[in-house]
């Protein structure tokens, strides 16, 4: 089995230097792509089928596609989403602490694609190692002419510059993220138009998830086809999977796309820990529908997922246990969410809250009757389009599907006047 | 602008096809449509940014589609083809769901919220049907700020709509407010509590849709909205002419709002016209006749007519009273007897400013246009000072170039973020040339900091660049000279080029530069726009008349021809020497003051007749522009000797010619005559429907239908209900009774409209949202008045200006809050003015020995003034800035020169 992404990670030893990259074939994408044009980079990264890994899903090639090459724009920027806040999801971390070059040789490639002369890594304040090792090899990097001016006597010029956040989650959502980076509010911004037509500083600019640009220099040297066999099934390539909760071994693990979530979990996690049963996973972050054990041997993969009503997301399962109130976790994401809000849009800003205290409330006793149908309405109203961004709608997912699977907890704890796991 | 044929598109809202404008948002589109469409974050003057949500309708993909999706409409463009329903339930119920989302923290305290009653809010909240409220946790809390003596804060009201950063900082380059923290917890306000700097703070008591933002000063003396006798009214504190809407209850002016007109001060007014309202209830007020006379008990009638009887009277006349007042006492003196009040440099310079806008040669822009300019070029002006609303414009005109620049990237001009985002700090060509920094070099890209002689050779330097025949000034240093190139392409280049100029230096040469430039840009029916600031009110509608300045006045007087002076609300001590105007006043038997404020003048008056304000009675201005304006009585005074001067004046005639009551003037006849005296004033008669206009025999009502306690207002004096006063010189009415629908726009004396009970209702009145006033903006042009302004221009270019070891050249700085005579007798205002002072370059103070803060004296001929030192480095050497018309600082004859004395060493 083929694992590219994590080929050159272990934890057992400091992560490679420019040297030890260079000698495992590091930088050769590179220096295919230099001589390539960017429009068959952008070709083949479309015909790969590379879907982005932050949790949307779209084509990457084809997310380039609509960056204009007709010379008009002088600047352009790419940009490295590592602003990885998502609940439950820590495998941009373990990239970019395993291998910080091939992230960086990934963007470089991206941005030649776009033609880009700026990039940003936009990393999360927390990843303080990560924030280390990139510094340290993005000098490395301009030190041996991948970075700077004239890239390997090509002509091409390219600065990459380390920006850190300071902790808001909205900021994983691409125009807040380019606001913040701006020095903005981190405030999302309506759409179009498109970050790809005016994006950073109001110039065309790709944002993309760390483990998309992670992908690009393994497509550049090995090829489209050679991706798509990765896959199991619908999609191409392997993926970065994730397993937290009380499972015996939580951890990531590089599988082929479309591996199914009972692999995952019996296999990889080794089954729930001694005492614990399953009883539903998150499986792409906080942000996605509850999936349950009649959904145990699904596929992994973008349309499986979707097909069982959930998203694949980040790729990284939150297991909910038999000791662990529903409504109590449940409420612990809301209350994220809530205090996540940037406050831009009314339905997020006010709803959020108001669905982080009625569950508060049912978790303390004090709920009422009623109290479910509010919750409902909340799932529906703060639906795609009627907020102004995707993090209330995302955040409504584990709610709705919570209330759907796990209703007669909810009735409980209401009728009860006490949460019953406490 | 250009007529463009506008092909519309066909649209279907709830099954009925409409046929629309394109380029338009839903939202605004459903308004001019005149459909109920509630919305909070988008503004007709800032456009749309998707924040609150409120606005959602169902669109369709096809009219087969019954699905379709919620949309947010300010968001999206029409398009030929649309379907869409307003009134489709989850539509219906989202909308409704988002008011009880902004209500869960909305403290419910309408009942003693200054907003209440005018609340686009409450308006909102019923419209969307929202009743119950489901929220059950305690609401969260803010801290209120100190904001300085214009607004009062009240965060828990916030309903977080964002207009107001978007209003404050965005488009009227505030930097003190902004939006702080997150979440359910986000906060509108200052960094720390302190004074809101910004000129147009005030207008965020009109664009926060709740009570968060409310005007301080009407909360000294608050009344509710539908308690208030209102008329339209025109802004008396610059020559812009911005439109309000003045309230008043139990005698006392109460409030002044934004009064929309689309082709001068659109939605926004400056601070000073919103907050200066205040001399109206001056304590100062005159309030009866005094005869001050030799002769014991003379009463009113027996002085005047002896005074009258006797003739030989000089009359002089007032940039800040009506035309009617003016004419009236031209009338009453004789033409040759009439003054116009005002310095003789002043008087000259307005003459020459009157010939360049009638010369033909050059285009006389509204303020609207001026935001359009594509390059603009200020000649010695601080707008923000001398003419802030037109400081506002030029703060959009800096953004028509980057915006245009962007036509091809798709991006519709009502997405507000979407153009900020992609033009970013682009600005566009806005030169600045004032001899100290003015709040506009901010977004200026050049500037020079000059004085005034050198602003006006840089101006010709200009004029000579386009024009290789007009006259090149000799020995220009090659910066300047780079500047005024690169400036003399631009204008060429542009399309819309914009010179704004002005009185404010009193300096010809600058004007003369600024003409110059215009004909050097003229180019067959296209013409330069030039933009004159003047010093008042009716600066503009005096000067017409085309009397002889103050000196002129002081001259004839010497000759002892006249018997009595009859002063017209004008303060002469504030426009000459102190010495000059008491040797001027000392030629007289008499003098006659009509003024409403005591001040130095009315106190050495043998008789002084109490007048009527701009709230108390009817008349006519004159804006820079040339834009004839009626303004309207609000209310009518209890006090009965507080008439309007052109009343008294041409009651005078009673005395004199034994005129009958009868053959009295009303305002209408006055104007006629006034139309018919002096033809350059055609068309001003127009300015508003006469007095007999009725709609379907009604009169258009003062008060709104909700107007409380009429019977009862007055019971502590008498429980008999008063008869109203009855209004002989307009159409409207002094109480709620008359016609209820919409009067025409120069008649709207307050916004209503069923189910807006706030001023958001403006675009009922408007023929699109955001666009015209229904039946035209009001106010008519004088510029085809078809008389000749004699032009004695000469194309001499002064010499540069040199540095006088004896003396300094003194500049006058006029300030927003201060030099404004009126303005500042609202305690708010006069808060905010800065002490007097006088402003040099610290080389100069370095030769004085100066510093800082110290006082220095200052000499003008015999005038002596002690005033502390505040450095302006960007001052040229040899010249010193004065405060203009700051009290004491009035009675300097401009342009000045003034000997400096360090008094400590």
């Amino acid at each position: 089995m083929e694992t590219p992404l994590t080929q050159h990670i272990s934890f057992d030893r400091p992560c490679y230097n420019l040297r030890d990259y260079e000698k495992n074939g590091g930088y050769q994408a590179l220096r295919k792509a230099l001589s390539l044009s960017p429009e068959s980079i952008t070709n083949t990264v479309q015909a790969s089928d590379l879907k982005g890994r932050g949790g949307a899903g779209f084509n990457t090639g084809m997310k380039w596609s609509f960056v204009p090459m007709n010379g008009h724009y002088p600047v352009k920027y790419l940009i490295a989403n590592a602003d990885e806040m998502e609940p439950g999801t820590f495998k941009d971390r373990m990239l970019m602490e395993g291998n910080p070059h091939q992230l960086i040789e990934g963007m470089i490639v991206s941005a030649f694609a776009i033609q880009a002369n700026i990039s940003y890594i936009f990393l999360r304040w927390a990843y303080k190692k990560a924030g280390r090792l990139l510094t340290h090899a993005i000098e490395e990097a301009y030190a041996a002419g991948y970075l700077g001016k004239n890239i390997l006597g090509t002509g091409y010029n390219l600065e990459m510059y380390l920006h850190t956040g300071v902790g808001r989650y909205i900021c994983g959502e691409e125009t807040a993220l380019l606001n913040a980076l701006e020095g903005k509010r981190a405030t999302p911004r309506a759409k179009p138009p498109f970050p790809q037509v005016s994006g950073l500083f109001g110039k065309p600019t790709i944002v993309n998830n760390v483990e998309t640009l992670c992908n690009i220099p393994h497509i550049i040297n090995n090829g489209p086809d050679w991706f798509k066999s990765l896959g199991k099934g619908n999609d191409a390539g392997t993926k970065i999977y994730g397993v937290s909760g009380r499972v015996k071994r939580p951890g990531l693990w590089e599988l082929p796309m479309g591996v199914s979530m009972r692999e995952l979990i019996e296999d990889c996690a080794g089954g729930m820990a001694n005492g614990y049963g399953f009883r539903g996973a998150l499986p792409g972050g906080a942000s996605t529908d509850f999936l349950v054990e009649e959904h145990l041997d699904i596929n992994l993969d973008y349309k499986s997922v979707a097909a069982a009503g959930s998203r694949l997301g980040t790729g990284t399962m939150i297991i909910l246990d038999d000791h662990t109130c529903p409504v109590g976790f449940v409420h612990n994401l809301e209350h994220f969410f809530a205090q996540e809000s940037c406050g831009w849009c009314t339905p997020c800003r006010e709803g959020l809250p108001w669905t982080e205290k009625i569950l508060l409330s049912i978790e303390r006793g004090e709920g009422r009757p009623e109290d479910l149908q509010l919750l409902e309405t909340h799932t529906r109203l703060l639906g795609p389009g009627n907020t102004f961004c995707a993090l209330a709608p995302g955040a409504m997912e584990p709610l709705q599907s919570a209330l759907k699977y796990f209703r007669e907890d909810f009735e409980k704890h209401i009728d009860q006047k006490k949460c019953p796991w406490r | 602008m250009p007529l463009a044929v506008t092909i519309m598109v066909r649209i279907y809202i709830d099954q009925k096809p409409y046929d629309v404008k394109p380029g338009k948002n839903l939202l605004e589109t459903c308004l001019t449509l005149g459909l109920d469409l509630p919305y909070f974050c988008w503004h007709p003057a800032m456009g749309s940014v998707g924040a609150c949500r409120q606005c959602a309708v169902k669109l369709f993909k096809d009219e087969n589609d019954k699905t379709g999706r919620l949309v947010m409409a300010c968001m999206e463009g029409v398009r030929d083809n649309m379907y869409l329903s307003v009134n489709d339930t989850v539509a219906h119920d989202f909308r409704s769901q988002n008011i009880e989302w902004l209500m869960s923290n909305h403290p419910h305290d309408c009942a003693v919220c200054d907003e209440g009653g005018s609340c686009h809010l409450q308006d909102m909240t019923v419209m969307t049907g929202h009743a119950y409220r489901r929220f059950r946790f305690p609401k969260r809390t803010y801290q209120n700020q100190y904001l300085g003596p214009f607004l009062h804060h009240e965060m828990n009201r916030c309903i977080q709509c964002y207009r107001c950063v978007r209003f404050y900082k965005d488009y009227a380059g505030g930097k003190d407010l902004d939006v702080f923290a997150a979440h359910n917890h986000v906060y509108f306000g200052r960094e720390k509590d302190g004074v809101l700097e910004n000129e147009f703070s005030g207008n965020l008591a009109e664009v926060c849709p709740t009570g968060v933002f409310t005007d301080k000063t009407l909360r000294e003396h608050y009344t509710r909205k539908w308690d208030m006798t209102m008329a339209p009214s025109v802004c008396q504190h610059c020559s812009l002419g911005c439109n309000i809407i003045a309230g008043e209850r139990y005698g006392a002016l109460r409030q002044i709002t934004n009064r929309f007109n689309g082709a001068v001060n659109g939605y926004f007014i400056c601070d000073r016209g919103r907050y200066g309202y205040e001399f109206v209830n001056d304590p100062g007020r005159i309030r009866q006749p005094v005869i001050r006379s030799e002769k014991e008990s003379l009463n009113l009638f027996e002085s005047l007519s002896g005074i009258l009887t006797e003739g030989k009277l000089i009359g002089i006349g007032s940039p800040r009273a009506s035309l009617e007042a003016n004419f009236a006492l031209r009338r009453l003196v004789g033409e040759a007897n009439f003054y116009q009040g005002i310095p003789e440099n002043e008087a000259m310079l307005l003459r020459k400013i009157l010939a360049i806008q009638h010369s033909g040669h050059v285009y006389t822009p509204s303020l609207k246009e001026t935001e359009y300019a594509d390059v603009t070029l200020v000649l010695g002006e601080d707008p923000t000072n001398s003419a802030p609303r037109l400081a506002l414009a030029l703060r959009q005109a800096v953004r028509t170039k980057p915006i245009e620049n962007i036509a091809g990237a798709n991006i519709p001009l009502w997405n507000d973020a979407a153009v900020r985002e992609m033009i970013q700090d682009e600005k566009g060509e806005l030169f600045m040339a004032y001899p100290v920094n003015t709040k506009l070099d901010e977004v200026a890209s050049g500037t020079l900091h000059a004085a005034p002689e050198d602003i006006a050779r840089l101006g010709f330097a200009i004029a000579h660049y386009m024009d290789n025949s007009a006259p090149a000034p000799e020995g220009m240093d090659a910066g300047t000279l780079e500047s005024a190139r690169r400036m003399a392409d631009l204008l060429l280049k542009a399309e819309r080029p914009l010179i704004v100029s002005g009185t404010s230096l009193f300096n010809e040469d600058i004007i003369r530069a600024a003409y110059q430039i215009g004909q050097a840009l003229e180019k067959g029916e296209k013409k330069a726009a030039l933009c004159f600031v003047m010093p008042e009110c009716n600066s503009a509608g005096l000067a017409m008349m085309q009397a002889p300045s103050l000196a002129m006045a002081m001259k004839a007087a010497e000759t002892g021809n006249f018997a009595t002076a009859v002063i017209l609300e004008n303060d002469l001590y504030r426009r000459a020497k102190r010495s000059e105007v008491d040797r001027f006043l000392a030629a007289f038997k008499n003098t006659i003051v009509l003024d409403h404020l005591e001040n130095d003048t009315a106190r050495m008056a043998t008789v002084l007749i109490p007048t009527a304000t701009f709230a108390e009675g009817e008349g006519t201005l004159v804006n820079n522009e040339e834009r004839a304006q009626r303004f309207f009585q609000v209310f009518m005074p209890k006090n009965e000797h507080i008439r309007e001067s052109w009343r008294w004046l041409d009651e005078f005639r009673q005395f004199r010619d034994g005129t009958k009551p009868d053959e009295l003037r009303e305002l209408d006849n006055l104007l006629e005559e006034l139309v018919n005296a002096m033809a350059q004033f055609k068309g001003a008669e127009m300015a508003a429907p006469l007095s007999d206009f009725r709609i379907n025999g009604q009169r258009i009502p003062r008060e709104p239908h909700r107007f409380s306690g009429r019977t009862a207002m007055l019971a502590n004096v008498a429980v008999s209900e008063p008869k109203p006063p009855e209004d002989t010189d307009s159409p409207f009415s002094f109480t709620m009774e008359g016609y209820r629908g919409m009067p025409p726009a120069p008649l709207t004396p307050f916004y209503w409209s069923p189910g807006w009970n706030s001023g958001q209702s403006v675009h009922k009145y408007q023929s699109e949202a955001g666009g015209p006033l229904r039946g035209g903006d009001p106010g008519v042009r004088l510029l085809g008045g078809g008389i000749h302004f004699s032009n004695g221009f000469q194309s001499t270019i002064p010499p540069a200006f040199e540095r006088q070891t004896d003396e300094m050249a003194l500049v006058p700085l006029p300030h927003i809050f201060g030099s404004d005579e009126l303005s500042v007798h609202s305690s708010s205002v006069e808060g905010r003015a800065p002490r007097p002072y006088i402003a040099l370059n610290s080389l100069d103070a370095e030769r004085l020995h100066t510093a800082e803060g110290v006082t220095l004296r200052m000499r003008i001929g015999d005038q002596v003034f002690d005033l502390p030192v505040m450095l302006k480095n960007e001052l040229p050497e040899g010249v010193a800035g004065l405060p203009y018309n700051l009290p004491p600082m009035s009675g300097i004859t401009w342009p000045a020169k003034g000997i400096l004395i360090n008094t400590t060493s």
